[in-house]
């Protein structure tokens, strides 16, 4: 058994064991419309989570996910409001996210920065550059949202339709899975996480790919602040804080090491299930506490790290 | 009167300056950015240096500055340490959110007495702290992903206390910790008695020195003789245990425990006043007076921005910038540049 | 087979801040060739290496390759020249597998996507061409495999690239002998194929039994190039030491009289090991003794000091203090028995940076007394100030920041840490490396006191002279073995120069 797979293995389970748990104790619990809604309800943080899972894995982390995603979903909205169409707002938005990243990029890499306290700068940044666009909830109102978005749902079986944020998540997950994998970019990531001196002197442009691992990130929280906005059909600049949080558990959870090196965006998926079953779950059961799920996370979280921890000393006695 | 107060003060704050920079203690650069940001205020906010007695309290703009700050402050006592020795502690938030919930809890729903409360709420300030020191010192995990379990999970444990209520009470020792005033507010008061504490304690001992060794090389402190797991371990214990202070000053202003939002996202103010304080993240020498300076100085900007009726909702902004500007001046690149231009000029 | 001249390095110079690390260094590889790059710490091998590689930037000198000038900036760079690195400590990515470790920046494509495929078979490929004994697997992880196959894949990955020049720096220094001899191999298969490699290494055995020729490098600068045929190790040595045989005199020896019988055994180590850092060991330590351990890089003298110190626990033997054994797992440990270490490496394990000078050498004694009965500041600056007297440290005050003195200066703060705790036995591991000519007199001096005080002390230099200047009795180690003691008459550098070239006992020539 290869130790890569591991703790994927242990994600997976644990994954099969909550949805068994559901099916077991609720009647309605395997009907195919909950399975549907987790995903479309999780969209934004299971997207948020892709990038950040890039991020993590190359050895860094960013703070600044949650405010990128209020900050594009204020920006969308505010902009649908004064007349644009949305759609040139959403790219806008997209260019601004990466953009914002990059820049977080480069001063990590440039300055030799602490990526923690860089996002942390830029968390409080782009909160702040919401809330200067507008401090208020604004209501989407356009067509393309009522209708052409709502027509994007793919019809399943009977009533139930896939919404297209689930179709989205999919699709990320789907693209992150096939740069981590497939490309040169992906496994550049890799190497700078795992080793990072080595991977400059085997050639990899490190400083370029900081740049553009933390660009990539700003912009899959930017796409998650556009699956907000379909979603909620509104724009709201102090919403979603901690979400970083949760994006990072769901990379830890899902097999991705903090350290770096290690993980996957499949994973990762794994980990934004997780924390929304342990949700559907909690809302199922109706008379248990919302804080059984952070508990719940939290002791995940000490497996995971537990389980990480000693398989990477393991590997450090080996060598 | 009140021209005679403003020029003492500045007098002081003056004098504070230039033996700082004289001395070139690490003080005078948070410092400085504090007495910037009060002079723009004796210019443009006349309001701002209203002082007033009333029923033998203090009252005014600066004596409430003092007092917001003092959580804060608090926290970064602990932090200062924790980072000192090379670590991070994202849990403070949740641990000032237990221990609010224990206090309220045991007071208003089993009956306590009220230091009974204050006691239990501090030691599970403490088993928190012990929490984070047994994943950083003895398993050897990194402390941004150790201390993060506790900062998730710890919220819910808060409202497993609470059964998820927000706990209302009404004793009179406990909400005076947060809204007590001996002439002056309270949580100011006992910022200024567990910063002489900890201060005379790190300094006092050889304890700050060992922190500080640790920190710096950790290799070489071992190397002479040190015990670097059980100062990492300790260090932890202390934050935990300056969180569930914090806790208890915050749970008590707003006289409940809310489990959600107290010391929301205040681990990060934390860290931020220890930055600015000029002890890096990277471990060593740390300046817990500093840090304090760190603490009033953000507090300082939120309030100016509300004064000057700058939206709130803006503040983000300038606190993203101090990080920034203060992390460059941290950057071995820029330090590298300014010595250079300095040797060129 | 025929050589030609594949790479030619001429007056080569390199300076860093304050020192000159390389000057007028010459150096030619020929195909066919095994080349030897031979010479102790701080001779210049490794920055010869990496101004060649690119990694800095030459400041005189030409590179020729095949004719043509050359000035690689960066090891990525250097491939594409057809000259491939494999560093000591492999630099790979451990969490990839071997395959993707090979052919990292380099996988096939198409339409920008990796053909596993494709990149699986070249991996193959790259490994078949060493011709190895023993298969891997491409898809497992590097890190599930051992030091020795890692460096293999390194070499592959090298070879991935067409290179001409190999280097390969000290790299069997973690390897064990069949792990060695199946590098050998492999080299020896390379050369025929008309490869050139450099072999970066400070093993006698092994430079014997591969290479062809051998250049000696010593403080920045060339020693001269041999045939290894032509160079008996004994002139080997010598040459690495930066003596001529003939120079070797007799030096005035400041140690005089030779251990005294009834000298108080302070430790006695037998059968002392620890596998895979030293080869169990016999040593006795007594009172008012310099105990000398001499032996080249990598021949097990800091291990030693480690296993006495507590750095690292032994896993074999006994150490016995005062005769009662004892079990040193930690530094603190053997401080309550009244040990001391001078590290060899100063920033890594030696000096707290930003912390002052008086915070540096009190560190130990503080250490000795807890955290609670902190050293009063006045006492704290008057055992500074008598330091810094005694030692002769160069400072404005005792308040100095540690980082911002001179070596020398830096080395006698943290001897100064040791002796304020008055040990009985002081370990000083390199005590003068890179430091100038007066300050290594002093210490020298401050050593021989010491001695005459009655301390316990072991003496690891690479500085032959110094050793035998300052010690009574030296135990000489090769290969992680100690292989022969002197002592009395037998103290000279004649005489450990032979007892190191000496052959080893299982020494296979080839």
């Amino acid at each position: 058994m290869n130790r890569r797979y591991m703790t994927l293995l242990i994600t997976a389970l644990v994954l099969i064991a909550l949805y068994a748990c559901g099916g077991i104790y609720f009647n309605n619990f395997m009907r195919l419309r909950v399975l549907v809604n987790l995903f479309g309800d999780n969209a934004f943080t299971g997207i948020t989570a892709v990038g950040m899972t890039f991020v993590i894995i190359s050895g860094g982390i960013d703070l600044s996910v949650a405010s990128v995603i209020a900050f594009t979903t204020i920006f969308i909205a505010q902009n649908v409001q004064n007349g644009w169409h949305p759609i040139p707002a959403m790219l806008v938005a997209l260019v601004l996210g990466a953009l914002f990243g990059a820049v977080q990029g480069w001063i990590i890499s440039f300055f030799q920065l602490p990526p923690f306290l860089v996002t942390l700068a830029g968390m409080f940044f782009a909160r702040g550059m919401g809330f200067i666009i507008n401090d208020v909830s604004i209501a989407i109102k356009h067509t393309f949202y009522s209708e052409t978005i709502r027509n994007l749902a793919i019809p399943l079986q009977g009533k139930v339709r896939l919404p297209f944020t689930a179709t989205c998540l999919i699709v990320f997950v789907i693209l992150g899975t096939i740069l981590a994998r497939y490309t040169r970019f992906g496994r550049y990531v890799y190497a700078i996480g795992s080793n990072e001196a080595s991977a400059r002197l085997m050639g990899v442009p490190v400083d370029r790919m900081k740049v553009a691992i933390y660009a990539l990130s700003g912009f899959c929280a930017a796409s998650a602040g556009i699956v907000v906005t379909f979603y909620m059909q509104s724009g709201n600049s102090s919403s979603f804080t901690g979400l970083e949080m949760d994006a990072i558990a769901a990379a830890v959870i899902g097999g991705t090491l903090l350290t770096g090196g290690v993980g996957g965006v499949p994973g990762t998926l794994m980990g934004v299930l997780i924390l929304g079953l342990i949700q559907t779950l909690i809302t199922f059961q109706g008379s248990l506490n919302n804080w059984w799920a952070k508990i719940f996370i939290g002791a995940l979280l000490f497996l995971f790290i537990s389980v990480q921890q000693i398989l990477s000393r393991r590997l450090a006695t080996r060598s | 009167m009140r021209i005679a107060i403003i020029a003492l003060f500045w007098l002081v704050m003056l004098g504070l300056l230039y033996h700082t920079r004289k001395t070139r203690n690490v003080v005078f650069w948070p410092l400085l950015a504090l007495a910037c940001l009060l002079f723009f205020n004796l210019l443009f906010t006349p309001q701002f240096y209203q002082l007033d007695w009333w029923e033998g309290h203090l009252y005014g703009v600066p004596i409430d500055i003092l007092n917001h700050s003092s959580k804060v402050a608090i926290l970064s006592l602990g932090m200062t340490l924790v980072i000192a020795c090379g670590g991070i502690d994202l849990s403070v938030g949740a641990v000032m959110a237990i221990a609010g919930a224990m206090m309220a809890m045991m007071s208003k729903e089993m009956g306590y007495s009220p230091w009974a409360c204050i006691a239990a709420a501090l030691a599970l300030g403490i088993i928190a702290g012990m929490w984070n020191g047994f994943l950083v010192a003895i398993m050897g995990i990194p402390p941004m992903v150790a201390t993060l379990i506790l900062m998730v999970a710890g919220r819910g444990v808060a409202q497993l206390i609470t059964n998820g209520q927000i706990i209302i009470f009404n004793d009179p020792i406990l909400t005076f910790i947060g809204n007590g005033f001996i002439a002056i507010p309270f949580p100011f008061i006992l910022m200024l008695i567990m910063f002489a504490l900890t201060y005379s304690f790190t300094r006092g001992t050889a304890v700050g020195y060992m922190v500080e060794s640790v920190g710096d090389n950790e290799v070489a402190a071992r190397r002479a003789g040190l015990n670097s797991r059980l100062i990492k371990y300790l260090v932890y214990v202390f934050a935990g245990f300056c969180a569930a202070v914090a806790g208890l000053v915050m749970t008590s202003n707003i006289r409940s425990a809310d489990a959600n939002n107290i010391g929301l996202n205040l681990e990060l103010d934390a860290i931020m006043s220890v930055v600015i304080g000029g002890t890096a993240m990277t471990g060593g020498r740390f300046y817990l007076a500093s840090s304090v300076v760190g603490a009033i100085l953000i507090q300082t900007l939120t309030t100016t921005m509300y004064a000057k009726d700058v939206s709130p909702v803006v503040a983000p902004v300038p606190k993203a910038l101090v990080i920034l500007a203060v992390c460059l001046l941290q950057s071995d690149r820029v330090k590298r540049y300014l010595a250079s231009r300095q040797e060129a000029a | 087979m025929s050589q030609e001249i594949l790479l030619t390095m001429r007056g080569i110079d390199k300076y860093f801040p304050g020192v000159k690390a390389l000057s007028n260094v010459d150096f030619t590889l020929r195909s066919h060739q095994i080349h030897a790059l031979m010479g102790e710490n701080g001779a210049g091998k490794s920055t010869l290496i990496k101004v060649l590689t690119g990694v800095y930037p030459k400041d005189g000198g030409t590179i020729q390759m095949n004719d043509k000038a050359i000035s690689p900036t960066s090891p990525r760079d250097a491939e594409r020249y057809h000259i491939s690195t494999v560093y000591q400590e492999v630099n790979l990515i451990p969490h990839l597998t071997v395959a993707e470790n090979i052919c990292l920046g380099r996988e096939d494509r198409s339409f920008g996507l990796i053909r596993w495929r494709q990149v699986r078979d070249r991996a193959r490929q790259a490994l078949a061409r060493l011709d190895l004994k023993i298969a891997i697997d491409v898809d497992k992880q590097l890190s599930d495999y051992s030091i020795a196959i890692q460096q293999m894949v390194a070499i592959a990955r090298a070879l991935d690239v067409d290179a001409q020049v190999l280097i390969l720096d000290e790299p069997t220094s973690s390897l064990d002998e069949a792990e060695a001899d199946e590098l050998f191999r492999i080299m020896r298969n390379l050369r025929e194929k008309g490869m050139g490699i450099i072999f970066v290494t400070h093993f006698l055995d092994q430079v014997y039994r591969v290479s062809d020729t051998i250049t000696v490098l010593r403080n920045g600068e060339l020693v001269g190039e041999f045939p290894a045929a032509e160079l008996p190790r004994l002139n080997l040595v010598a040459k690495m030491m930066g003596k001529e045989l003939d120079e070797v005199k007799e030096l005035e020896k400041r140690a005089v009289g030779t251990t005294e019988s009834g000298r108080k055994t302070v430790v006695s180590a037998r059968r002392l090991g620890r596998k895979g850092s030293l080869n169990p060991i016999d040593f006795d330590m007594n009172e008012g003794e310099v105990l000398g351990l001499a032996g080249l890089l990598g021949s097990g003298r800091s291990e030693t000091a480690n296993l006495l110190f507590g750095v690292d626990a032994a896993d074999s033997g006994t150490l016995t203090v005062d005769g009662q054994e004892v079990r040193l797992d930690s530094p603190a440990k053997a401080m309550r028995l009244g040990f001391g270490m001078l590290t060899e490496d100063r920033k890594y394990s030696g000096i707290i940076p930003n912390l002052s000078i008086k915070e540096n050498i009190i560190l130990a004694m503080q250490a000795k007394l807890g955290p609670l009965r902190k050293i009063p500041p006045w006492k704290a600056n008057e055992i500074a100030d008598s330091f810094i007297k005694a030692l002769n440290i160069k400072t404005p005050s005792r308040d100095q920041l540690v980082k911002n003195l001179s070596g020398g200066n830096q080395q006698k703060v943290i001897i100064a840490r040791w002796l304020a705790v008055h040990p009985r036995l002081l370990i000083l591991d390199e005590p003068t490396r890179g430091i100038d000519v007066g300050a290594r007199a002093e210490i020298e001096e401050l050593i021989q006191k010491l001695r005459g005080e009655g301390m316990a002390i072991l003496l690891i230099s690479s500085e032959l002279d110094e050793v035998v200047r300052n010690s009574q009795r030296i135990v000489v180690l090769r290969d992680r073995e100690k292989i022969g003691e002197l002592t009395g008459e037998d103290v000279s550098e004649q005489k450990i120069l032979r007892v190191i070239a000496q052959q080893s006992k299982e020494g296979k020539e080839q």
